[in-house]
């Protein structure tokens, strides 16, 4: 009776966050339906999250792919298959890795700067100032940020998997030396429809995990720097793992509904 | 005479944060239009709450709240968007949009209410105007973390002010603030109040600036502050305790209260008239 008591007072707070959680996602979703429409917001966080991303963007890409290239080469060498490393490296590319070192990229770098941004505006009252001018902080700081990310992670992970490819062609050249040709129709050919699907949904996805996530944790900081701090924290861990989680369950079911 | 409309109203109005602890007990009172009302008490005993309550920013767990005429009680947040575009409010930290000069915080209510169309060419005018008023057209391009204390608070002044609200809403005006600037910030409250007719609620610790609201009008000629004398204001005194409504009535009933805690926020001031 004592343990089971106890375990209800312990989950009442995860499922208040839940709770809130849903809610927010939901207002912000019906947002976009709504006026007024923050479109130069859209623009300026289209800009902050998704073109001040790409230099990370393009290392991650780069070199995941460089050293793919590198493992899967020595391991096909053993077969005398080292022609087929550009399918390897794209297929994972296109499939796994772009999507999820993408959204964690933009996810360390986007989920806590939108954290510690909206939080530093809770703690000093800067939010309650926005309701006060009647506007809604939901509409002007959480909705503009969702459809930005949603916009600009797709067109970040494209990026991702192209420079990959390329990192993996440069390591293919100097050390397998691979035909230019061959590795680049390879990489074109191994692709198939729900590949690109499964690349492309998967940072529609995220997106949407990475700035809610952010959204949420700024929205409920509270405590002064230190809770900004926390929260910050909190929002690209939580916005981490649930990336990891929902890759493999996305995963699972394109393997079941499209045996790829 | 007609009796003039009240523009805040709350009845039996109590707030709780957490279950069986209230902040605001039972309060019960109304703002009728011209009227302007000083609110006093210690710390934490509910003033800022009761004016975030009043804007509808913190929910009410029992009484009734009618602001501009609207029983703002139990709507939802998006139908109170409109409702306080038309309220004033100055925060006990300005809190000013960091990020924003203070051209564009003082435009941010003219841009992003959906009550107010302005054109754009006319924006700026507006804006300056404001800044006019509280005399800092000289920070146009200036962010907050550039400003004084007083110079946020007059900036924040501004952008409570620019769409013309008929009730404003001051927290703690003259908190943190010098003798000097705490004066400056009075006398806009007091200049706001006389040449635009408005209402107000003045949350604040310091006797001094409710004598000041109280006994003194701006004169438009000279732009200074004059003893009203004869054309006595329309001020009146709250007293909170511990989330309780502990006085209420004019400077004169205030001064003669016998009560131990109320006294404690009377002092004689120097300059009284």
């Amino acid at each position: 009776m004592l343990a089971s008591g106890f375990v209800l007072e312990f989950l009442k707070g995860p499922t208040l966050a839940l709770q809130e959680f849903y809610l927010l996602t939901g207002r912000a979703m019906r947002n976009v339906t709504r006026q007024p429409h923050y479109t130069d917001d859209i623009k300026l966080q289209m800009d902050s999250i998704g073109v001040g991303s790409i230099p990370i963007v393009l290392l991650t890409g780069f070199f995941s792919g460089a050293v793919m290239a590198l493992q899967m080469g020595r391991a096909l060498q053993q077969y005398g298959q080292t022609g087929r490393t550009g399918t390897v490296v794209s297929i994972i590319l296109v499939r796994e890795l772009g999507p999820v070192l993408t959204a964690l990229m933009v996810a360390g770098r986007n989920a806590s700067g939108i954290a510690s941004e909206l939080g530093s505006m809770k703690v000093t009252e800067q939010i309650d100032a926005m309701r006060a001018l009647g506007t809604d902080p939901i509409q002007k700081l959480v909705t503009p940020r969702m459809i930005a990310t949603g916009v600009m992670l797709p067109c970040l992970t494209v990026i991702d998997d192209f420079v990959g490819m390329v990192g993996g062609w440069i390591i293919g050249k100097l050390l397998y030396d691979l035909d230019a040709l061959q590795y680049w129709s390879q990489t074109w050919h191994a692709l198939v429809w729900s590949d690109v699907v499964q690349g492309l949904l998967k940072p529609f996805v995220y997106s949407f995990v990475i700035s809610l996530i952010g959204c949420f944790y700024g929205l409920r900081a509270s405590g002064g720097t230190q809770g900004v701090g926390r929260a910050t924290t909190q929002a690209m861990v939580a916005a981490s793992v649930t990336i990891l989680i929902l890759n493999l369950f996305m995963g699972l079911i394109f393997v079941k509904y499209s045996g790829n | 005479m007609a009796a003039a409309a009240n523009l805040l109203e709350f009845d039996k109005v109590s707030v709780e944060f957490d279950a069986g602890v209230p902040v605001l007990d039972q309060i019960s009172f109304s703002v009728p239009e011209g009227q302007t009302r000083i609110i006093m008490g210690a710390a934490g005993s509910g003033k800022t709450v009761l004016l975030k309550t009043a804007m509808g920013l913190n929910r009410a767990c029992a009484g009734r709240i009618s602001l501009l005429g609207e029983d703002i009680t139990e709507k939802p947040e998006n139908q109170l968007f409109d409702i306080r575009a038309r309220v004033g409010m100055l925060f006990q930290d300005s809190a000013l949009f960091d990020s924003m000069t203070v051209a564009q915080n003082v435009a941010y209510p003219l841009l992003n209410q959906k009550s107010i169309q302005i054109p754009r060419d006319k924006m700026e005018e507006k804006v300056r105007e404001s800044l006019r008023f509280v005399e800092l057209e000289q920070a146009l391009t200036k962010y907050p973390s550039e400003l004084s204390g007083g110079m946020r608070r007059r900036a924040a002044i501004a952008r409570a002010v620019v769409t013309g609200p008929p009730l404003l809403l001051y927290d703690s005006p003259t908190a943190g603030l010098d003798p000097i600037t705490a004066h400056t910030i009075m006398a806009l409250i007091i200049k706001e109040r006389d040449m635009d007719n408005t209402t107000a609620l003045v949350v604040t610790h310091r006797y001094q600036d409710g004598n000041l609201v109280a006994n003194f009008r701006y004169n438009p000629d000279s732009g200074t502050l004059d003893p009203a004398g004869e054309r006595a204001t329309n001020t009146v005194f709250m007293v909170l305790r511990e989330g309780r409504l502990v006085f209420e009535g004019t400077q004169t009933e205030l001064e003669a209260c016998s009560d131990s805690y109320v006294g404690k926020f009377v002092k004689k001031p120097e300059y009284a008239a």
